[in-house]
């Protein structure tokens, strides 16, 4: 049911963790639909310099947030923005349907990481 | 790799022995029971010959043996053909919030056709209340559909109350035997039951085929109309090959049934003495004795079921869970949240049903590659780590459930 890739990062997860000192923390989700993302950002120059996850939920939860740490990691800010959802699961070789909109979030926390950082900026 | 089947709720291994019992049905012994001539009378033989065999393992009468598709259609027969043939009487149901989907949406099929449902409640281990069933009993119910044992967390419901009660009071019982057939002892005297359904492939047999019985004398109308097949109770050509085979298997279940239940408690408990032994934030689901012998069922906090399958499936285990995520829907298992777990909760469900082919061995297998699972999931999860529960007063997930 899942590609390989998504299995990939189901298995082997990029960049868990969390970023004690921040630029950016992003969460979406709620425990009671079985999905909770929370991305971590370090911000140097506009690009995103560092970047950690701490998801619970399903294999494409998992996958998801693996994935679009990877697809940002060394971007500028204003590139991170462009990634949707969908970008996502494209880079993921898709998902299955039933996962676009439940567990599919990993762009949203990351957007929320941003804005959270450009909020901390303005300060 | 080591391969281990602890989803024997999801369906069994067809035993050796039926798979040859049913091979010359495909080919050699192909009419139709229905038929008069030679080809026919051989295989309606046959078909009784099993038919003797299901009723034999539950105490029946063959002549009220009926055979189905399997579970789901013995279910919705049940329901559906006491519900429609006793309107004269009434049109109340009374049922519960644990039941398998084949109950509950065929009572809400028939709720939305202008019957009265009773759904009730279930206690913490998934138990439903005898005198709770006893005060829902108006003069228009007709039915109290409650199944033997819980196909997700094992508990045994108190049939033979149930049926005692369903007697005094002159009311139909129907109950749901296809998590229990083969796995405690079913007599449908000793249950009280009035109908009871049966699957075959649950118990070793093949998929395709299940029964009903019938108790002699029940008002009841059937579901199919057609040929005069299974004495105008099921319409349809038999599907005679898995007949034969859940015939082979019934008899092997009700033969092998102490030996059994002897032997995957022994290993059922091993499992949830060393899982519970061994994690903080996680609890037993279903009751603690009066549970199904292979069943062991399990809610691990601040992680998710599906993940948790993935990572057995892919160090070989293959096991089931109650989460959303394999449940197919956005909510957790219904039999979960009615047992009062919160969803979060629910979410990390995991599920393990032995079988007669398991060994001690694949429960050791299985005991040393669930921690490191187990760990790695944690140590992902935002929600609060298991380790700092106490300290951190700010950890709602956590606090709340102190």
């Amino acid at each position: 049911m899942y590609s390989e890739k998504v299995m990939d990062h189901f298995s082997n997860p990029r960049n868990v963790g969390e970023i004690p000192d921040a630029d950016g923390i992003g969460e979406v989700g709620n425990p009671t639909c079985g999905d909770i993302m929370k991305i971590f950002i370090k911000v140097k120059d506009g690009v995103i310099d560092d970047i950690k996850f701490k998801t619970f939920g399903c294999g494409a939860a998992i996958a998801t947030s693996s994935m679009v740490t990877e697809l940002v990691k060394g971007k500028t800010i204003d590139e991170a923005l462009k990634i949707s959802n969908k970008t996502v699961a494209e880079a993921l070789d898709g998902l299955p349907s039933k996962k676009m909109h439940c567990s599919n979030l990993a762009a949203d926390a990351l957007h929320k990481a941003i804005e959270d950082y450009r909020n901390r900026s303005k300060k | 790799m080591r391969r281990v089947y602890f989803d024997h709720s999801s369906t069994t291994p067809l035993d050796p022995a039926a798979a040859g019992e049913m091979a010359p049905y495909f080919t050699e012994f192909f009419g139709n029971p229905s038929s008069f001539h030679y080809f026919g009378r051989g295989v309606r033989k046959a078909v009784e010959e099993a038919r003797e065999k299901v009723a034999g393992a539950i105490g029946a009468d063959p002549r009220e043996i009926v055979f189905t598709s399997g579970g789901t259609e013995s279910v919705n027969m049940a329901i559906e053909g006491i519900a429609q043939a006793n309107q004269k009487k009434g049109n109340h149901i009374i049922t519960c919030a644990v039941e398998h989907h084949c109950s509950l949406n065929t009572c809400k099929s028939l709720a939305k056709k202008g019957f009265e449902v009773t759904f009730l409640p279930v206690d913490s281990y998934g138990m439903v209340s005898v005198d709770d069933i006893a005060a829902a009993i108006t003069d228009r119910t007709v039915l109290i559909n409650i199944m033997h044992a819980n196909n997700e967390v094992g508990t045994i419901q108190p049939v033979a109350e149930i049926g005692r009660l369903a007697r005094e009071r002159g009311v139909y019982f129907h109950s749901d035997a296809c998590t229990s057939f083969g796995r405690v002892p079913v007599n449908v005297d000793d249950l009280g039951v009035n109908l009871l359904s049966l699957s075959a492939h649950k118990i070793y047999g093949p998929k395709g085929a299940g029964a009903l019985y019938l108790r002699k004398g029940t008002r009841w109308q059937p579901l199919f109309h057609g040929g005069a097949q299974e004495r105008m109770r099921r319409s349809g050509t038999e599907n005679v090959p898995a007949i034969i085979g859940f015939g082979k298997t019934a008899e092997l279940a009700a033969a092998g049934l102490e030996h059994e239940i002897t032997y995957l408690t022994g290993l059922r408990d091993k499992i949830i003495r060393e899982v519970i032994g061994r994690f903080d934030n996680i609890r037993l689901t279903g009751h603690p004795e009066k549970r199904t012998p292979n069943l062991a069922s399990f809610c691990f906090e601040f992680i998710e079921g599906e993940s948790m399958l993935l990572h057995l499936d892919m160090q070989g285990v293959a096991a089931s869970s109650g989460s959303a995520c394999t449940s197919g829907s956005l909510e957790p298992s219904h039999v979960l949240t009615s047992m009062g777990i919160p969803p979060e909760v629910a979410h990390g469900s995991l599920l393990l049903t032995l079988g007669k082919n398991n060994t001690e061995e694949d429960v050791d297998y299985f005991l040393a590659v669930l921690p490191p699972i187990i760990e790695r999931l944690r140590d992902m999860s935002p929600l609060c780590h298991y380790d700092h529960c106490e300290v951190e007063e700010d950890c709602i997930t956590c606090t709340a459930r102190k």
